[in-house]
């Protein structure tokens, strides 16, 4: 990490603050890895107590956006960053944002765990999570990435959002399968859908996770564009 | 004062009052300033934070026609009282200038200076104590191997650490700072921020400043001074980011006028 020099400063005390609020950053992502296994896990063993603690720790993950916003903003105001110091702490308020979200989604996933399922429907929620593996990997790697302030991963992250916009796609198709075949099990499919689209929504957000980190490392804006012109981007 | 948490009061202004040839320049102050901590004085040119900061070591009297009124307290005694001695109080007050100052000695006798004037005369305590003086001004690493030169050969930002080494090295508990980066380059400014950030574990500092950033960089507390009176005085996490009077917010967002 510290080839990029984040302790390299005069101020011992700036060094120590732009470590602190890593480490927030780092804490609060490592709950929300943590709140998506447990949304995951609580529907696969329909299991409504964990459920109810995962709706609970949402709570915890607003806290922390709430405290780390307030740490950059004094950052800001006390340390005035310039260049690279500065490219972190913007990443850092926008990731933050979107971790929280990532945290809303998470909580609303849970939510569909305290429903009950007959044996049918249960063959629905196997291919949930088989897309929330995938989706709960790429927030795994995205915070990797962070960590490690790493391009190569975060690009990796990037491109695995298509894939997961595409299983998105399926599981939409099969759901609207089911719906037509059975108007009546209507209301409990449209929590199913509910769920794949949140998943859907993290991966998208894990996507702005590893465009803030090329923001930072590379110093270039590279939101709104495709992949392809991404990685050139990133490459030139 | 209610803003100073989890510290004790080191020096305290008591309604305090400057006339400098018959002119008003603090107007009735009352000001605690926290031990172990870094205040920070703040606002424009003649609101009168220097005389402020000259009236916490009796420095305005060097001045002619200087009237003071009030109290100011150095742990709990009024420094104004009759019968102070003031090379004493300045001893337990030590003060730095902006203009880097050091004796046209060598650097070692710069800080030997005031040493030998407290009658410390052994060589080898004179070594250890310069050299601990040098080493707390973090200077000690550029200047190990030129003590013997003469200290205006050194560079302004390492003259300015070396004046702050002297005044540290007759142990004052107080340390008053007038503007002690104004006159030096951006790196030098950001290694005597460091080092204020350093020896606030061992006095109690207290800092003239006409750069806003730097007063929001290396100090714990912040007063915000106009036309002679304390306009507002708080943790400087408050003041720079959510002052209470409109005045501090035009004045550190550079809307003052």
């Amino acid at each position: 990490m510290d080839k990029l020099n984040l302790s390299k400063h005069i101020s011992s005390q700036f060094n120590e603050e732009l470590e602190q609020i890593r480490n927030h950053v780092m804490s609060m992502g490592g709950l929300i890895e943590r709140q998506l296994y447990d949304a995951l896990a609580a529907i696969a063993n329909s299991d409504s107590e964990l459920a109810q603690r995962v709706i609970e720790n949402d709570l915890k993950v607003n806290d922390w956006e709430l405290q780390i916003d307030k740490e950059c903003t004094r950052m800001i105001a006390k340390r005035q960053p310039a260049a690279s110091d500065l490219r972190l702490i913007m990443a850092i308020l926008k990731s933050i944002a979107d971790l929280e979200r990532i945290g809303d989604e998470t909580r609303r996933i849970a939510k569909v765990a305290l429903e009950s399922f007959n044996s049918d429907q249960q063959d629905l929620l196997v291919n949930l999570d088989n897309l929330g593996r995938h989706v709960a990997q790429m927030l795994h790697d995205v915070l990797d990435a962070f960590a490690r302030m790493d391009v190569e991963a975060a690009l990796t992250v990037h491109k695995e959002d298509k894939k997961v916009d595409r299983e998105y796609e399926a599981i939409t198709r099969q759901l609207m399968t089911y719906m037509i075949e059975d108007p009546r099990s209507i209301p409990k499919i449209m929590n199913v859908l509910w769920s794949a689209r949140s998943l859907e929504r993290i991966g998208d957000r894990c996507k702005n996770l590893s465009e803030y980190i090329i923001f930072f490392v590379k110093g270039k804006v590279v939101r709104h564009s495709t992949h392809e012109k991404l990685e050139q981007e990133v490459r030139s | 004062m209610a803003v100073i948490r989890n510290a004790t009061v080191k020096m305290s202004a008591q309604n305090l009052s400057v006339r400098l040839a018959g002119k008003a320049v603090l107007d009735n102050i009352s000001l605690d300033i926290p031990a172990n901590k870094v205040t920070a004085l703040i606002g424009p040119s003649g609101c009168g934070k220097s005389s402020l900061l000259r009236s916490f070591n009796r420095m305005n009297e060097l001045l002619e026609e200087a009237v003071t009124q009030g109290q100011v307290l150095l742990d709990g005694q009024d420094i104004y009282r009759p019968g102070v001695d003031l090379a004493e109080l300045r001893r337990r007050v030590g003060i730095v200038f902006q203009k880097p100052n050091p004796f046209p000695l060598s650097v070692y006798e710069n800080v030997a200076f005031g040493l030998r004037l407290q009658g410390v005369n052994r060589a080898r305590q004179l070594d250890e104590m310069v050299a601990e003086a040098l080493e707390k001004a973090a200077l000690w690493q550029e200047v190990k191997n030129r003590l013997h030169d003469n200290a205006l050969t050194l560079s302004g930002g390492q003259q300015q650490r070396l004046v702050i080494a002297r005044a540290i090295a007759i142990e004052p508990e107080v340390l008053l700072l007038d503007e002690p980066a104004s006159a030096l380059d951006p790196i030098s400014t950001l290694k005597i921020e460091e080092l204020i950030y350093e020896l606030k574990q061992h006095y109690t500092i207290v800092i003239v400043t006409h750069n806003m950033q730097q007063a929001a960089r290396v100090s714990d507390y912040t007063a915000f001074m106009n036309l002679g009176q304390v306009v507002e005085f708080d943790a400087t996490n408050k003041i720079f980011t959510d002052p209470n009077e409109p005045q501090t917010e035009d004045y550190i967002t550079g809307r003052f006028g």
